[in-house]
């Protein structure tokens, strides 16, 4: 009795997620990160392409972090030959570094802003085209109004939107899928060896719709991500100590 | 027929009189509005031939036609003359004198009894050309000196005009060129002030080209002036429309096109756009105007719309069909959306970048001129790069255990970071026969929270060196 009222609860939900305008990728589509157990946290275990994802950015080294994390996932997405806008008020994201990421920095069309609402309105437009792999944005406030557009544009076209907001002045909600918050962590060294080791950060993601939050210590190494056990993590910390 | 003096006739006023003689028939005497029995009765051998009406300026359309392989502004006067816009032409036969004799030699083998005249302006040349004796080349701003000794007739005045003049004795251009404009304007009108203006070059003089020198051109003249955007929108879709289609059935597509907007108090007003692909898409073409209608201030009205496509370039219907739908930078989308946030945003504003052969960072990328241009070299990965760059070193201040060290605490912007690990240096010397300065040994850190960050000394190390951070790394 109770195992048949969850797996109504369970297909309910389901049906919820899909009328939200929340169209998971079909198994055959899947795209495959390796992210591990992050995928674990969102509805179906399948990490959200289609919609758009928020990163929450308290300074410039945070701002970079989260770029290295984004531009590990738009490797995956700009496999098949796809072009990428990369919108931001910054304008310092140096192509030649996305090469070490998996991309190929040409397949990047980068448009230069000054103002947010210029941003929003790029993004939006773009989101809306769907001869695009994934639309990045750097912008610094975004409402719930806003974000409810840029959903609705790509709940149309299934494109891949992130934003990097940047020094926001307050954190009002979204109708983004997710919400992440990338930090550096020291780095391991490799092989013992002195110097810099692979870039590892702390992926949080503080807000999921249907799914669960969660914690996860992640590594780039060799153009890959690579989860960082938290038993390892410790076992490390002690080597240090 | 060369040799043989002959006429035309037309009847008159149940008179058969001759309306063009050729000049052995005029040797002999012989002068158009003369009869025709009168001229028989004159000469011998003279042949007569009948006047078919509209002949005249068929032949000329004809022969303005034929002239466009010396200008491409050519435009009929009748009813004997063509008018050339030669600005830029000549100096491809070897200046003025060789570009004239050119045409009249041609024209004279061809059996036409020609004579050209060359001058600033239309009311000039015209002039010399049917009265000048001396040369037929009319030097700059000597307008006034070419027509003093040239008869009243070669202002194309109006007949009455004419009469006037003669009868008051004015029989050369010099005999009234001086006297004032408000006499002039009370005795023989206004016609005679702006003949002799437009001749002087006072006055403009336009012409409507025989063939429009852009090719793909549409013209909408309003029947009422109009001033609403619903009104600007639906002439840009019938111009669009009408350009579309014929772009379409010669394969072409418009890369750039302007609309030029005329104002019924005589400006213009125009609006441009661009596209990174050549487009015949009706749709597509309207959005991009569309962007641009708040743009354009209809102030009283316009009433003329021109739709101009200065710049078009073939496109293969196929090959468009194939893109469709394939993502990447061939994509039909992706260049319309591009084609829009540029005219939205500027097109400045957009930036793609290709590697470039310098290793100098500021120089390592160049900016891509069209979208699909690809890459000449490699990118190169073999160093580590920040994913961002600034775009100026901010200078830091650094403390380092060792000369040549990498540095163990930096400071920027008021905070201190401990540096746990380094990598480098990277020596990237300048480019001496680009800038002069000193060369950068480069230093990727990481302080005790696992931030990176690029820094760079400036120069060697010596008493006083210069730090800078130059980037993040992820």
């Amino acid at each position: 009795m109770a195992n048949a009222k969850r797996e109504l609860i369970n297909r309910l939900q389901k049906d919820i997620l899909q009328w939200e305008g929340y169209r998971p990728p079909t198994a055959a589509k899947k795209e495959m990160f390796g992210l591990g157990a992050i995928e674990a946290a969102f509805p179906n275990n399948i990490f959200p392409t289609g919609t758009v994802h928020e990163l929450v950015c308290d300074n410039t080294e945070q701002a970079t972090a989260s770029t290295g994390f984004v531009s590990g996932l738009l490797a995956v997405l700009m496999q098949n030959g796809g072009a990428c806008l990369w919108i931001s008020l910054s304008g310092n994201v140096f192509p030649i570094a996305l090469k070490a990421f998996g991309i190929e920095p040409d397949r990047m069309i980068f448009v230069h802003l000054r103002k947010d609402k210029d941003v929003l309105w790029v993004m939006e437009e773009a989101l809306k085209c769907a001869g695009l792999s994934a639309v990045i944005c750097e912008l610094s406030e975004v409402d719930f109004k806003q974000s409810r557009r840029l959903q609705l544009a790509v709940e149309q076209s299934r494109v891949t939107g992130f934003i990097l907001r940047n020094r926001s002045k307050k954190m009002s909600s979204t109708a983004c899928a997710a919400r992440w918050q990338i930090k550096s962590l020291p780095s391991e060294p490799i092989d013992g060896l002195p110097g810099v080791g692979f870039p590892r950060w702390n992926v949080e993601l503080l807000r999921v719709r249907n799914g669960q939050p969660g914690n996860w210590t992640v590594e780039w190494c060799g153009g890959n991500f690579r989860l960082v056990e938290r038993q390892v993590l410790a076992q490390e910390l002690q080597n240090v100590g | 027929m060369k040799d043989v003096a002959f006429v035309f006739v037309a009847p008159l006023r149940n008179r058969v009189v001759i309306t063009a003689a050729n000049p052995i028939a005029e040797t002999q005497g012989i002068y158009s509005g003369m009869a025709a029995a009168d001229a028989k009765a004159i000469t011998t051998h003279l042949q007569v031939l009948d006047h078919i009406e509209g002949k005249e300026a068929k032949l000329l359309q004809q022969l303005g036609l034929w002239c466009i392989r010396y200008s491409p502004i050519v435009t009929v006067n009748l009813p004997n003359s063509l008018i050339l816009d030669i600005s830029g032409c000549t100096h491809l036969w070897g200046g003025e004198r060789a570009y004239l004799k050119e045409i009249v030699n041609k024209l004279r083998t061809s059996g036409y009894n020609a004579r050209a005249a060359i001058a600033d302006t239309i009311g000039t040349a015209w002039a010399v050309a049917h009265y000048g004796k001396v040369t037929p080349i009319v030097e700059n701003g000597m307008q006034a000196q070419a027509l003093l000794n040239l008869p009243a007739k070669a202002l194309r005045l109006e007949v009455p005009v004419l009469n006037k003049l003669q009868k008051l004795g004015f029989t050369t251009v010099k005999s009234f060129i001086q006297i004032p404009r408000s006499v002039l304007r009370r005795r023989f009108g206004e016609g005679l002030l702006l003949r002799l203006a437009q001749a002087l070059g006072i006055e403009d003089e336009p012409i409507t080209p025989l063939v429009l020198p852009v090719p793909y051109t549409e013209r909408l003249p309003c029947l009422e002036p109009v001033r609403t955007d619903k009104a600007i929108e639906i002439a840009i879709q019938k111009l669009l429309e009408s350009i579309c289609t014929r772009l379409q059935s010669e394969g072409k597509g418009i890369r750039k096109a302007t609309l030029k907007c005329y104002r019924i108090d005589g400006r213009i007003v125009q609006a441009s756009i661009s596209t990174n692909k050549g487009s015949h898409s009706v749709s597509h073409l309207f959005k991009l105007f569309g962007l641009q209608i708040s743009k354009i201030e209809p102030a009283l009205g316009i009433e003329l719309f021109l739709l101009e496509a200065p710049k078009v370039e073939d496109i293969d219907p196929v090959q468009e069909k194939l893109w469709v739908g394939k993502p990447g930078l061939h994509d039909t989308v992706l260049a319309e959306l591009l084609d829009k946030l540029a005219g939205k945003i500027g097109a400045n504003a957009i930036h793609r970048y290709l590697p470039a052969e310098h290793y100098w960072p500021e120089r390592s990328v160049k900016q891509a001129a069209s979208l699909t241009e690809i890459p000449a070299t490699k990118w190169r990965v073999g160093r580590p790069r920040p994913l961002r760059l600034l775009h100026r070193p901010e200078p830091v201040e650094v403390m380092a255990l060792l000369p040549d060290y990498p540095p163990k605490v930096f400071t920027y912007k008021g905070k201190r970071h401990i540096i746990e690990k380094a990598d480098g240096p990277e020596r990237i010397e300048r480019e001496w026969w680009l800038d002069k300065g000193m060369h950068r040994d480069y230093y990727m850190v990481e302080d005790s929270d696992g931030q990176r960050y690029w820094l760079f000394r400036s120069g060697h190390y010596d008493k006083s060196p210069e730090w800078y951070l130059h980037g993040f790394f992820a």
